[in-house]
């Protein structure tokens, strides 16, 4: 769950698409009987602790002390609490940088850009350079987060030796920079392949005539390219935004600090419930994010529905 | 060939590289370093040796952790294939009642309740049932996690199934559970295995819940572990990081390269693997 699954591109519900029919004789019992261990475990592990979240988060339940036996009710103090907590702020500013640098403008820019370049290469050059984009997505997150740890370190660090700087300590002087640099490296891929797929869709004559009237690059890009492809670059922007803002790998490469300086809202749920064991407070920040991820998915599938 | 036109392409090549070196640089070390007599954290031509290997082979918890991952990752993989192959049957032939609202609850649901959202009940919970350190409750969190979205997808591949091959098996008179076992089930072999694969490589790289659940090092999965080595420093530790982050690296690239050749696809519904 740490790399959260997509929802299936371009398939929303299917309405009538290819009638059911119960053609191996299956029957609605059986038929709930082959449902019911899959929802079972959907019921108890994702749906249970999404809405448990609401009750833990109004009540002041610890890990540890009185109230870790016996937890009561405090109404919507938790969330009064948040209003006034500086560090929370702190957190969703950090968010917000770590979205809009690293999925937002990073991920998207540059994943355009390599769909839009690799149109008209040759396919050795193609290959090549998909595999390393493709390779930072699918290597597992600890070991890429350990590359980069190694890449940013202060003795003897790759980038040092690059740029020269010896003894510069890159995680530490400039932590949300390097977050927003190594998501962008980590996550490009997925937009790279989301854009290259749209643009096969925008019709060649089009492109031929853009050129033809002696259209600028920037122009066609504008003029011909966007309109064909608006739809996937709101749902790629959407995606990979709801994705950032719920990833965990910060904490891979920072623990949120030093001082609080790259504590995003995923590293600060965990810093809060397990090394501060305030799980009451904690539960109350985990569903202001439950519900921001329900309304961008909410935004999300009402695009899919309406392209197809 | 106008200047002009030479110039941008130069330009375009130099962008090229610059972007590939992006991508490339940051992994040069996991090729250098484990094959390095003396391995740091910055990117040089090694020393040839393989004597990093016989370290981390000797590595108490390495290897064992590597048991622990395939341990949790296979229940995982298994158990999601299973019931998400039973679940997406039922709902592609079956019109079940309330159907339609439950596979969008399902795929909002996938998106939604992210690690992330949900570690704090998930923790609670784990923990009053008694399921912290352990390995089955891992693989528990990580099934019922995974399942929304593998349903949805071999939903898709149990949708492009024609059904007229169930039709005439029912026609020479075979029962139910001989159709599904012999006609649905070699048919949709593909989309189980891609599930399978999809949701082993899921569960591999998986940090979070691991590392939610489980105390005791020896219980650790890979993931953890490099974490847990990472946190102690140390230069044996550096001995053993760069060889072990292959070795655990490995068992992902593969699958994913057999996917991609085996079944020519490789962005299905914009999931990894």
């Amino acid at each position: 769950m740490a790399s959260p699954s997509a929802p299936v591109e371009g398939v929303a519900p299917a309405r009538g698409r290819g009638p059911a029919r119960d053609v191996a004789g299956l029957g609605v019992g059986r038929a709930f009987g082959f449902v019911a261990p899959a929802f079972l475990l959907i019921g108890a592990f994702l749906i249970f602790p999404a809405l448990w979240t609401i009750y833990i988060g109004i009540t002041n339940y610890r890990l540890t002390g009185v109230e870790a036996v016996s937890p009561s009710v405090v109404g919507l103090s938790n969330y009064t609490k948040a209003l006034n907590d500086a560090l929370f702020h702190n957190a969703l500013w950090l968010t917000l940088v770590f979205v809009l640098g690293s999925a937002i403008i990073g991920q998207n820019i540059l994943g355009f850009t390599l769909a839009w370049i690799m149109r008209r290469t040759r396919p050795a050059v193609r290959r090549t350079v998909e595999a390393f984009v493709l390779l930072a997505w699918i290597l597992p997150s600890t070991v890429v987060a350990y590359l980069w740890v190694a890449f940013y370190d202060r003795d003897g660090g790759t980038l040092n030796s690059l740029l020269g700087t010896q003894g510069t300590a890159w995680l530490i002087d400039y932590p949300m920079a390097c977050l927003v640099v190594f998501n962008t490296w980590r996550g490009t891929a997925f937009s790279m392949m989301l854009y290259s797929s749209a643009l096969q869709a925008v019709p060649p004559s089009q492109l031929e005539s853009a050129r033809m009237f002696g259209a600028s690059g920037w122009q066609t890009l504008r003029d011909v390219v966007f309109p064909h492809i608006r739809g996937h670059v709101l749902t790629n922007t959407l995606l990979i935004s709801l994705w950032t803002a719920n990833d965990f790998s910060p904490f891979l490469l920072t623990k949120g600090g030093p001082n609080h300086e790259s504590e995003t809202v995923p590293v600060y749920i965990y810093n809060v419930a397990l090394q501060g064991g305030e799980l009451g407070y904690s539960s109350a920040i985990s569903f202001l994010l439950l519900i921001a991820n329900l309304l961008v998915s909410l935004v999300y599938l009402r695009l899919l529905r309406r392209r197809s | 060939m106008t200047p002009g036109f030479v110039l941008r392409r130069i330009g375009f090549y130099v962008l090229i590289c610059a972007i590939t070196l992006f991508f490339a640089v940051p992994m040069l070390w996991i090729a250098s370093a484990p094959f390095d007599s003396s391995p740091g954290l910055g990117v040089h031509w090694p020393d040839w040796t393989l004597e990093n290997f016989r370290k981390t082979l000797e590595h108490p918890y390495a290897m064992h952790s590597m048991v622990n991952s395939l341990l949790i990752c296979v229940t995982t993989a298994v158990a999601v294939t299973l019931f998400a192959a039973l679940a997406s049957y039922a709902l592609s032939r079956v019109r079940i009642p309330g159907r339609d609202a439950l596979l969008y609850g399902l795929l909002l649901l996938s998106s939604v309740v992210t690690g992330t959202a949900a570690m704090v009940p998930i923790f609670v919970m784990m923990f009053q049932l008694g399921l912290i350190d352990s390995r089955f409750g891992v693989a528990l969190v990580m099934t019922g996690g995974l399942l929304p979205a593998a349903i949805f997808i071999l939903k898709d591949f149990v949708d492009a199934v024609p059904k007229s091959y169930e039709e005439s098996a029912r026609v020479f008179g075979a029962s139910t559970g001989q159709i599904l076992r012999d006609v649905v089930l070699p048919v949709a072999r593909p989309g189980l295995a891609t599930i399978m694969v999809w949701a082993f490589v899921n569960s591999w790289g998986n940090f979070l819940v691991p590392f939610l659940l489980l105390r005791s090092i020896d219980k650790q999965p890979g993931a953890v572990l490099m974490q847990t080595l990472t946190d102690e420093g140390g230069s044996v530790n550096l001995q053993v990081l760069p060889v072990f982050s292959l070795l655990f690296s490995i068992p992902v690239v593969v699958l994913y390269l057999l996917v991609n050749s085996r079944y020519g696809f490789r962005f299905h519904g914009g999931i990894k693997s």
